[in-house]
């Protein structure tokens, strides 16, 4: 039983506000980098970097941020989950850095993120960019950017479906399956 | 005087082609009568301790003419008492056990000393004294001092002679004695630092091969000195065609020459070693699949004379080691008649060819007493349950070391009791 | 994902599957030790022993960096004497170590199947750094990965292993290992290097090097293992390298963009002349690079298993 919260249209608007907001709050676009966490934080980081080009004219460096090797629960699970991408293409030191991920949950993986930003350089500033806030925080992490607050239930899952990796634009409630990192 | 009958047994006794229902009687330690159970009215008298053998087997003790009892100077390995045990175990009523121990059975102490601790055993001992001094190749034993004190045959076995002019003089010499010279035939350069037989498997695993030719070349050396010499020759644990079918030819010229192969170069192929298991390593190794065969085939033909066991007791210490650096070889005593039982249940061997390599031609080649049951004959037999199985379990062995490929597992005829001159020295539950 | 097995004790045993997942994680890894920072916290606390009976530098200290770039905790026990000389059977030994309570041993050993025998003893996974003549998996790895990058696939490929196959770990793995992912493999040296039965692990075997060399996408020369060798296998150093070095001559029938690949160490001017080694088609300095990846992708997926799944097999 699936429930559509985000169409198509809606996912793009709310991409277009937070490209505004992440321009007005940085006060234009110096020393920003985004970087998403892959697979689809990286393709929302990508599509924020069209947007804000659209809307500033400023082609932003952009990146991906594996957080994988920086999980708190390898060991635990019983496989060991794939390596994604990192890439990171310009020197982090002294940049704002906005990270990008499709559903912020328990906050885990963007502490495991940080810690691996951490080992490349000093930033001057991380900012969190979010599509989906579905609550749950297991630990002291806020979204800078939030597209749509979702109220979940444990009982339920967030999925993120982009075009890119899924072949269509939506964000679906359904009933959970899998343990949770977030 | 001491009676016992073994009634309602199934006799095979390939000396005299004997193969039914017979009750044997035994008197002094000795056979004093067989007869056909069916017609066999006699009654059994007062004092008289009866074994009921129905639905069993009774065969002429079983004799092995290859036996490591590594006593003296080996003891946490094996000692005498243990290993007639085992031997008992196994069905066998006499041993024959090699000259490499520490110190060397070379002279007559040593010879003296192992007779007197087999004294009272489980299973009568016959020793095989040495070819050199020390096995180191170099000076012949006193072969007659060797006989006079009880040895039945001469070998450096562990080590192959290899000074061809030593063992050309050994055999001519042994003549003076009438004694066999029982020949480990390796040739050391070509077995070189190889620890498994060359070939497939060895490849895969890595490992380093012993080619055939190892064993072939020395035999063929050690046939042609026996022709030349008119001596005594045994060959020691066959493993290849290729010396089976020297064998053949020698023995049809006429040359003085009997064989042995063991249970497992009868049972095994190379592909055992598989694993890296140190109970698969032996000297000489197990071999192909077309050895194995041609073994079998010597074994009906009578080109191998006789089956013994090579039983070589080693500790975990020398063991569960490193493959290379593991010590060769794996007791059989215990297992032995199982594993020739096996072939003969997968219709190999007859019951009649393996009762006679085991028995009655190891008694003939080393002129031991026994390897029949004809009235006389000493009361050596082993009473089989052919139908029941057992499972080999290193707890229960009787041996001291537990070195041995089938642990674990379930083999078919089970010896229950052994007799030794009329008296009953294994019993199993 | 992972590896099926708890053990990496050899390529014979390993599935494609297992093999690309090895590479692709490697391949992920490659890129921690580009960093400034050359290093991930993924193995933090973890004991990682290097247990080496066998000389080698070169192996061990890629053992060691792979397991640092982790975080885990690597220790190099090297020992000079084997079990026998010391009294002490390998399930002492496996005992000993595992009182220590390790969460993986590296074995390289001179005797073959020392890893697998060690590896019924112990609970925690064991990684087979070479052993005797038999396998010498993560060597493997490594060339899969190098030839994967540079010609994109394996498949197809023909690649030709020269030298004494017979006394050849690296052989026999990458035997296995390139047959296992699509390529035609040949091995050439003189008859007393080639060992019976070759040809059963699934290669062509020829002493003609001229053969061996036509045609060849790949060549990858053996090491002459003059420590590994009793008796005299070849006549002369010299005769060896007249027959079966490459040199620019030789090197002329081969394909005009042909790899090479080499174990190390060189024998420079024996198995192969100076000039080819420091050339432009030869990949030995990438395979030390993809050497610490490839280990650290082989610690990444034998270590992070449940505890339960992995006893099985395990003798008290």
């Amino acid at each position: 039983m699936k429930k559509v919260v985000l169409d198509d249209k809606a996912i793009d608007r709310a991409l277009a506000r937070i490209a505004h907001e992440i321009i007005e709050r940085n006060k234009g676009t110096e020393k920003l980098v985004i970087l998403g966490i892959p697979t689809r934080g990286y393709h929302l980081a990508l599509r924020l970097q069209n947007k804000i080009e659209e809307i500033e004219g400023v082609h932003l460096p952009t990146g991906a941020v594996d957080a994988t090797l920086y999980r708190d629960d390898l060991g635990i699970k019983k496989d060991q989950p794939s390596l994604k991408k990192m890439d990171i293409p310009i020197s982090i030191d002294g940049k704002k850095i906005i990270m990008v991920d499709d559903v912020l949950f328990t906050g885990r993986t963007i502490r495991a993120a940080m810690n691996a930003l951490m080992d490349f350089g000093r930033p001057l500033a991380i900012q969190l960019a979010v599509l989906v806030d579905r609550g749950h925080r297991e630990l002291p992490i806020k979204a800078d950017y939030v597209g749509k607050n979702i109220p979940t239930s444990m009982k339920e899952g967030v999925k993120v479906h982009l075009f890119e990796t899924d072949g269509i634009n939506e964000v679906v409630v359904e009933p959970a399956q899998e343990a949770k990192q977030g | 005087m001491n009676r016992l009958v073994i009634k309602g047994g199934r006799l095979v006794d390939p000396a005299q082609n004997l193969d039914g229902l017979y009750n044997i009687y035994v008197m002094s330690g000795r056979i004093a009568s067989i007869k056909k159970a069916e017609a066999d009215t006699s009654e059994v008298g007062n004092g008289v301790e009866v074994i009921d053998a129905s639905g069993l087997t009774v065969i002429p003790g079983l004799i092995d003419a290859h036996v490591h009892l590594r006593e003296p100077g080996y003891e946490y390995k094996e000692d005498i008492r243990t290993g007639t045990l085992a031997a008992a175990a196994g069905g066998f009523t006499a041993v024959m056990c090699m000259a490499n121990t520490k110190p060397v059975n070379d002279n007559e102490s040593v010879t003296r000393y192992i007779l007197n601790k087999a004294e009272g055993a489980a299973a009568r001992v016959y020793p095989v004294g040495a070819v050199s001094v020390g096995l180191k190749g170099e000076c012949l034993t006193e072969m007659a001092e060797l006989k006079a004190a009880g040895c039945v045959a001469f070998s450096d076995d562990g080590v192959p002679v290899a000074n061809s002019g030593l063992m050309r003089r050994a055999l001519e010499y042994s003549q003076v004695v009438n004694l066999p010279v029982i020949s480990h035939a390796e040739e050391h350069e070509l077995v070189g630092a190889g620890v498994m037989n060359e070939g497939d498997v060895a490849t895969r695993l890595g490992l380093k091969g012993i080619p055939n030719a190892a064993e072939d070349t020395m035999v063929a050396r050690d046939i042609a000195l026996a022709e030349l010499t008119g001596g005594r020759l045994h060959i020691a644990h066959v493993s290849t065609r290729g010396a089976v079918e020297l064998i053949k030819c020698a023995k049809a010229r006429g040359v003085r020459v009997t064989a042995e192969a063991t249970p497992h170069h009868l049972a095994l192929t190379d592909e055992a070693v598989e694993g890296y298991d140190t109970n698969a390593k032996m000297n000489p190794p197990l071999r192909s699949r077309v050895d194995v065969e041609a073994l079998r085939q010597g074994i009906k033909d009578g080109v191998i004379d006789c089956i013994a066991t090579d039983h070589a007791p080693h500790s975990s210490m020398e063991k569960d080691i490193e493959f290379d650096k593991a010590s060769n070889g794996i007791i059989g005593l215990e297992t032995a008649f199982s594993v020739i039982y096996g072939l003969v249940e997968n219709g190999m061997l007859t019951l009649n060819e393996a009762v006679r390599a085991m028995s009655t031609n190891p008694a003939k080649a080393f002129g031991i007493e026994g390897g029949r049951l004809s009235v006389g004959s000493p009361a050596n037999m082993a009473i089989i349950d052919l139908g029941r199985s057992w499972t080999v379990d290193p707890r229960q062995l009787n041996s001291k070391s537990k070195n041995s490929p089938w642990l674990g597992r379930e083999l078919k005829g089970t010896v229950v009791k052994t007799v030794l001159a009329g008296n009953i020295v294994y019993s199993r539950a | 994902m992972r590896l099926k097995r708890k053990d990496l004790l050899g390529i014979e045993e390993l599935e494609r599957d297992e093999i690309e997942l090895l590479l692709s994680t490697a391949e992920s890894f490659k890129e921690v030790s580009e960093r400034e920072i050359k290093k991930v916290p993924t193995l933090r606390g973890r004991t990682i022993i290097n247990l080496f009976y066998e000389a080698s530098t070169r192996t061990r200290t890629s053992f060691e960096i792979a397991a640092k770039r982790m975080s885990a905790d690597a220790i190099n026990i090297s020992v000079s004497t084997s079990s026998v000389v010391k009294g002490e059977t390998l399930r002492d030994t496996a005992k000993n170590l595992e009182a220590m309570r390790p969460d993986c041993i590296v074995v390289r050993h001179s005797s073959s199947g020392t890893p697998r025998m060690l590896s019924r003893y112990l609970a925690c996974p064991v990684v087979n750094a070479g052993d005797g003549a038999h396998e010498h998996p993560s060597q493997a790895l490594l060339d899969l990965l190098t030839v994967k990058e540079k010609l994109g696939s394996t498949d197809g490929i023909k690649i030709s292993i020269i030298g004494d196959i017979t006394h050849s770990r690296v052989a026999r793995s990458n035997i296995y290992g390139f047959t296992k992912m699509g390529a035609e493999v040949t091995v050439a040296g003189p008859p007393t290097m080639l060992p019976p039965g070759i040809e059963k692990l699934g290669c062509r075997a020829t002493t003609s090097m001229e053969e061996a060399i036509r045609g060849a996408d790949v060549l990858m020369m053996l090491r002459i293992q003059s420590e590994r060798q009793a008796e005299p296998l070849f006549p002369s150093v010299r005769e060896y390298s007249r027959l079966y070095g490459l040199d620019e001559a030789k090197l002329r029938a081969a394909k005009k963009d042909v790899l090479i690949l080499h174990p190390g160490p060189i024998n420079r001017g024996v198995e192969i002349s100076p000039d080819i080694a420091d050339g432009p088609y030869s990949l030995i300095l990438d395979q030390v690079t993809n050497g610490v990846a490839v280990r650290m992708a082989i610690f990444y997926l034998l270590l992070g298993g449940v505890k339960e799944g992995l006893q099985e097999g395990v003798k008290a």
